[in-house]
């Protein structure tokens, strides 16, 4: 087994340095994380291992048993990469070709290594297909990458990453493209792979928590240099710097529970949305059968992975759909015929939640314009203010704002019509966690000063926790469970919701091993 | 599979009878008699009437139509006097002019304008995805550049300007090829190839310019793409990955436009087959138009029609076979 | 540079009457004087009869003058191009945008006629057509109507693809959510959006509306005589190739200067606008 050590790395693309001497090691068998937000440098370290940078320069040390990685000939490359250094990249759809099946790309590989024949690599590819849980692997490996889901796809670029029996495996941003409990169990196999094959594992992401139940040390990056770095259990339990201490800061903390003694403003009764879909009988039953009421005042939390249908739910609510069946109302009156703005929505993509073509400050106008408002320069300066930004950026176009800047704007823009109600659909899960903290607390902020209910869609639980009163569950178009949030997390009462709560990346070691523990447990159950 | 064939059938058959009613729509309302146009010129008041009779203009449009449909399926004869002209099914209409059924006339001349398609198609696709890939793949800048700039000259000239120049080029100044006159594939492949060479690469001008430019954006695209960084990190030499991984995806919208294509040459052969006197289906049509012999236009009209959506049935067919992505609609 | 080629070309064809009348010509003015009936009509002089009087020499077989020629040439040719275009462009972008925004039905069935209109093969109907329809219609207009009838598919298929996506961002159903009708959400949302891949298209639209109109002269269905067109002067000029090449080169080399500047500016315009459009011609 070898060790990995990287000395004073440095990577810089033209003019721009994207890691300014990084020194770390990994010791043979043990699970390093690199944790840092966008722009940290920590992708620009995972290519470098394996010398996929084409366009800049890298200097510095990096030691990987006899070979220095940093100096290696092509030639060299070709042998240590898959075979010594295998890499799971973020985006399992991608990342594999979809032109060839699973077992074919997994065979390719082994067969090209091992100079073994056809037959034997079959074998192989259909092993790693085993080990790594997919079920019916000899079947599966005849299948195409779009044929399977997000977390079964990225099953299979971990075995191919095994097929070779690799000494190290870095796994680059490997669960942020995948459901919460998915992600868990993407983390739970690395870790059993780990734990049979003795395999390295060079785990990055941006999530405190993924990171806190998957490795023994961690280095914290912060614009290509180490924060700090050290074992697991010290860094993030007592962390020295601050910019570590910030990071930790930012993860949801539990909000302390409101009495709320509105009565009800929107209604759901027996509400379903279908899909016809092509060729097949069954519709798609997005929405089945849920029956909620928000109160006027609270935050309610809906939490439920993709797929679930909640992005449709957040859409009925606002009436931006009519429900196939059921009825939505608003204070009595049916959501679709209502007029003006009295539900608005905040949305989950910032880049196409504001016209490219027109200023922020058209775009927040917009809505005031159509009730009626001559000039509304004034209340959108106004309301500029109110979210944290300054006036002068009337004027300036979505691509000139940073995604943090550019929700603002979003949410200046739902508050410009006054509405009784605003509908939140995963308005904070493309942001970076300090940033996503701040438009939390203006959330809130705002619901207070303006009396707001609140819907708020999320797949993470840990951000409902801080901001919602009520939490929903929502599994495959039903309401699985609904309650005071204190009480869904402290005593979940379905089956999905404790796994969902056990599936949630946790910032602290400990509790993360124990929540892992968990998760062991729901399986042999 | 067999759904998807019947559907597109029925699809194509649909299209065809909206083409075919548009067409009888359109020269049969329009602000002139069909019997003069199809009598000719120098026609008397007596033979006006004959025709008249003969063609079944004296009837209404509606039941001209039926006449026409009932012919595709079983034949129709045309009665004037003491003649009577039969044409077995499927009729397209019948050329008083030539004195011959519409769809023997066209028959005649299909080998011709295949034979142009199909050449021209087949120079065009091995010259357009050679340089486009190498262009793509910039072994040399120097070729690259060289390749843009004659690609985008290609989009600028019209065939019959090619055609001309050529002509004038090989033909009259160098002396190197005769004029091209058509010599059928089975007498002689030699003088077939070699009458057909000039007006092959007139049509092929423009569409290696295009294919050239699709494969070059193809490769560039693919290459960029997230499986070939994986086939790279899992140390796939380069040479396979650009002929078993990236090729394949950035053929593939070429794939489709060749059916398409071929379609289109086929028809936009007119020119070609004027500019250098060749007996295909094209010049069929000029010849009718000039000669103002109605059946033959309807016919040849019908008939690109077909070939266009067959090609389109084809090119989607192609695309699902070639792309595990897709399934067919 | 394709740009200043193409601007300049406009700008002769927009100015040939004056053009022509300050070489003192006009294109129908037969000049038997000047051609050497010995060998057929053929032109007096080198290079096609170049002189002076005749800036780019005569016509032969008539003596008209070709300067004049050519440059109301130009006129009939861009005009009848840059119409059928533009026509093209507003159908297009109508039926685009109402089978993109209007409900399952309507895109339906518009969508199976843009599939009609684009199975029509457009020269082989032109020609049809254009032969039954009586001479006295104004050609060049007629011409335009035809091809822009025919060719609107292309706009069309492009401007829904484009709409459906725009549809669906966030944008617009922010701006629904504000109360704003459908008519205005394609007016101020929609429309913006599609004005770079619809002038990416209608920029390489242009030459080749004038390819189809230059054949379709060259074929003789097109502009009639005395009314000069490049793609007719090409088509008489296969027959005195041999004698009097001038005749060729000059309308043929005029053709494709103004096609090569097109084709360049549409190319600028695709790189500037929108460099990942790829062109999936279907």
């Amino acid at each position: 087994m070898t060790d990995l050590v990287v000395e004073d790395l440095r990577i810089r693309f033209g003019e721009t340095v994207a890691v300014d001497g990084l020194s770390f090691e990994l010791p043979a068998g043990g699970a390093l994380g690199i944790v840092g937000e966008s722009g940290s440098g920590k992708s620009a370290t995972a290519l470098a291992l394996l010398g996929l940078h084409t366009a800049a320069t890298v200097e510095g040390r990096i030691t990987f048993g006899a070979d220095d990685l940093t100096a290696l000939t092509e030639r060299r490359w070709r042998q240590v990469r898959g075979a010594e250094i295998a890499m799971v990249f973020q985006e399992p759809l991608t990342a594999l070709s979809p032109f060839h099946t699973i077992g074919d790309q997994i065979a390719e590989v082994y067969r090209l290594h091992t100079g073994s024949t056809r037959r034997a690599a079959r074998d192989r590819a259909v092993e790693v297909l085993r080990q790594v849980h997919i079920p019916d692997p000899a079947r599966r490996a005849a299948s195409y990458p779009h044929q399977f889901s997000g977390g079964m796809r990225q099953r299979a670029l971990i075995a191919m990453a095994l097929s070779c029996r690799p000494q190290l495996i870095v796994a680059d941003e490997p669960t942020t493209a995948l459901d919460v409990t998915v992600q868990a169990q993407i983390l739970d196999l690395l870790d059993e792979v780990r734990e049979t094959t003795g395999t390295s594992l060079l785990l990055i992401s941006h999530d405190l928590g993924v990171v806190a139940g998957s490795t023994d040390r961690v280095v914290v990056m912060r614009r290509g240099l180490a924060v700090e770095q050290g074992a697991t259990d010290a860094v993030l339990v007592a962390p020295q710097a601050a910019y570590t201490r910030e990071l930790l800061a930012a993860v949801p903390r539990a909000k302390p529970p409101r009495t709320i003694d509105g009565g009800p403003l929107l209604r759901l009764a027996g509400v379903r949305k279908h899909f016809r879909q092509r060729r097949r009988a069954e519709p798609v039953r997005a929405v089945d059968d849920v029956t909620l009421d928000v109160r006027a005042g609270e935050t309610l939390g809906i939490v439920g992975e993709s797929g679930t249908g909640k992005t449709t739910l957040a859409r009925l609510m606002t009436g931006l759909l009519s429900p196939s069946a059921g009825t939505i109302t608003l204070d009595g009156v049916d959501i679709t015929r209502r007029r003006g703005g009295s539900v608005q929505m905040v949305f989950q993509d910032p880049m196409s939640s504001l016209n490219p073509r027109r200023t922020i400050g058209e775009s927040i106008a917009d809505p005031l314009r159509l009730s009626g408002v001559r000039d509304p320069r004034p209340t959108v300066e106004d309301l500029l203010l109110r979210v944290g930004l300054t006036r002068a950026l009337y004027d300036r176009f979505p691509h000139q704002l940073s995604g943090g800047m550019r929700q603002r704007v979003g949410i200046a823009r739902a508050l410009a019509p006054r509405p009784r109600l605003i509908v939140c659909d995963e308005p904070v899960s493309s942001l970076d966690v300090t940033t996503q903290a701040q438009v939390l607390s203006l959330l809130e902020d705002l619901r207070a000063e303006f009396g707001l209910t609140m819907v708020f869609v999320s797949h993470d639980l840990a951000v409902l926790r801080q901001i919602a009163d009520r939490v929903a569950v929502l599994y495959e178009g039903r309401i699985v469970e609904l309650g005071d949030t204190a009480e869904v997390y402290d005593q979940p009462q379905h089956a999905y919701t404790k796994e969902l709560l056990a599936a949630v990346p946790v910032p602290d070691p400990a509790e993360a091993r124990r929540l892992r523990a968990l998760r062991r447990a729901q399986v042999t159950a | 599979m067999i759904g998807y064939l019947v559907r597109r059938l029925g699809g194509a058959v649909l299209v065809l009878f909206g083409l075919s009613l548009l067409l009888y729509g359109l020269f049969y309302l329009a602000p002139s008699d069909p019997a003069i146009l199809t009598c000719g010129k120098g026609c008397t008041p007596e033979r006006l009437a004959e025709v008249r009779h003969a063609m079944g203009v004296d009837e209404s449009i509606w039941a001209q139509y039926q006449h026409f449909l009932t012919g595709l399926v079983a034949g129709r004869d045309y009665s004037s006097g003491t003649l009577t002209r039969h044409c077995p099914a499927p009729c397209l209409g019948y050329s008083f002019e030539t004195d011959q059924p519409v769809t023997k006339l066209l028959l005649d001349r299909l080998p011709v304008s295949a034979s142009l398609a199909f050449g021209a198609e087949v120079l065009s696709l091995v010259a357009g995805i050679g340089a486009g890939l190498l262009a793509g793949l910039r072994r040399y800048r120097w070729l690259d550049r060289i390749v843009n700039g004659l690609v985008l000259a290609g989009y600028a000239v019209p065939v019959f300007l090619v055609g001309l120049l050529l002509l004038l080029l090989f033909c009259v100044q160098l002396q190197w090829l005769p004029f091209p006159t058509y010599v059928p594939l089975t007498t002689d492949p030699l003088a077939w190839a070699q009458n057909l060479l000039l007006p092959w690469v007139a049509l092929a001008v423009i569409q290696t310019a295009a294919y050239a430019r699709l494969t070059r954006a193809g490769i560039q695209e693919t290459l960029a793409e997230d499986h070939i960084r994986t086939a790279r990190a899992y140390g796939l030499p380069e040479s396979r990955i650009v002929w078993r991984r990236a090729l394949r995806g950035a053929l593939l919208p070429l794939v489709t436009l060749t059916a398409i294509d071929l379609a289109a040459i086929m028809t936009s052969a007119v020119l070609t087959e004027t500019m250098f006197g060749l007996p295909g289906v094209g010049q069929l049509l000029v010849g009718a138009v000039n000669q103002i012999d109605l059946p033959v236009v309807v016919g040849v009209t019908l008939l690109t029609g077909l070939l266009i959506v067959a090609a389109n049935a084809i090119a989607d067919l192609l695309y699902a076979a070639v792309d595990p992505r897709v399934e067919l609609r | 540079m394709g740009a200043a080629i193409a601007v300049f070309m406009i700008l002769v064809a927009a100015t040939a009457p004056l053009l022509a009348a300050v070489a003192g010509q006009d294109y129908t003015t037969y000049h038997d004087n000047l051609l050497d009936s010995a060998r057929g009509g053929v032109p007096l002089g080198g290079l096609g009869g170049i002189s002076s009087e005749h800036w780019l020499g005569v016509e032969p077989g008539t003596g008209r003058d070709l300067f004049a020629r050519v440059v109301y040439g130009a006129q009939v040719s861009l005009g009848v191009a840059v119409g059928a275009t533009v026509l093209e462009v507003l159908i297009g972008l109508l039926v685009g945008t109402a089978a993109g925004l209007g409900g399952r039905w309507a895109d339906a069935i518009l969508t199976r006629f843009v599939d009609l209109v684009l199975a029509l093969p457009i020269l082989v109907i032109a020609i049809s057509l254009l032969a039954i329809v009586p001479q006295d219609w104004p050609r060049p207009l007629l011409l335009a109507t035809v091809i822009a009838v025919l060719g609107w598919g292309g706009t069309a298929r492009i401007t829904r693809g484009e709409t459906l996506t725009l549809r669906t961002r966030d944008y617009v159903a922010a701006a629904r959510l504000s109360g704003a009708g459908w008519f205005r959400i394609a007016r101020r949302e929609i429309l913006p959006g599609l004005t770079a891949p619809v002038l990416t298209y209608a920029a390489l639209l242009l030459p080749t509306n004038m390819i189809v109109e230059a054949g379709l002269s060259f074929l003789g269905v097109g502009v009639r005589t005395p009314t000069p067109s490049w793609g007719q002067m090409l088509s008489t000029a296969t027959t005195w190739f041999r004698a009097d090449p001038m005749y060729v080169l000059i309308p043929g080399g005029l053709l494709f200067l103004t096609l090569l500047s097109f084709v360049l500016v549409a190319n600028g315009l695709r790189r500037a606008l929108d460099p990942r459009q790829s062109e999936v011609l279907r």
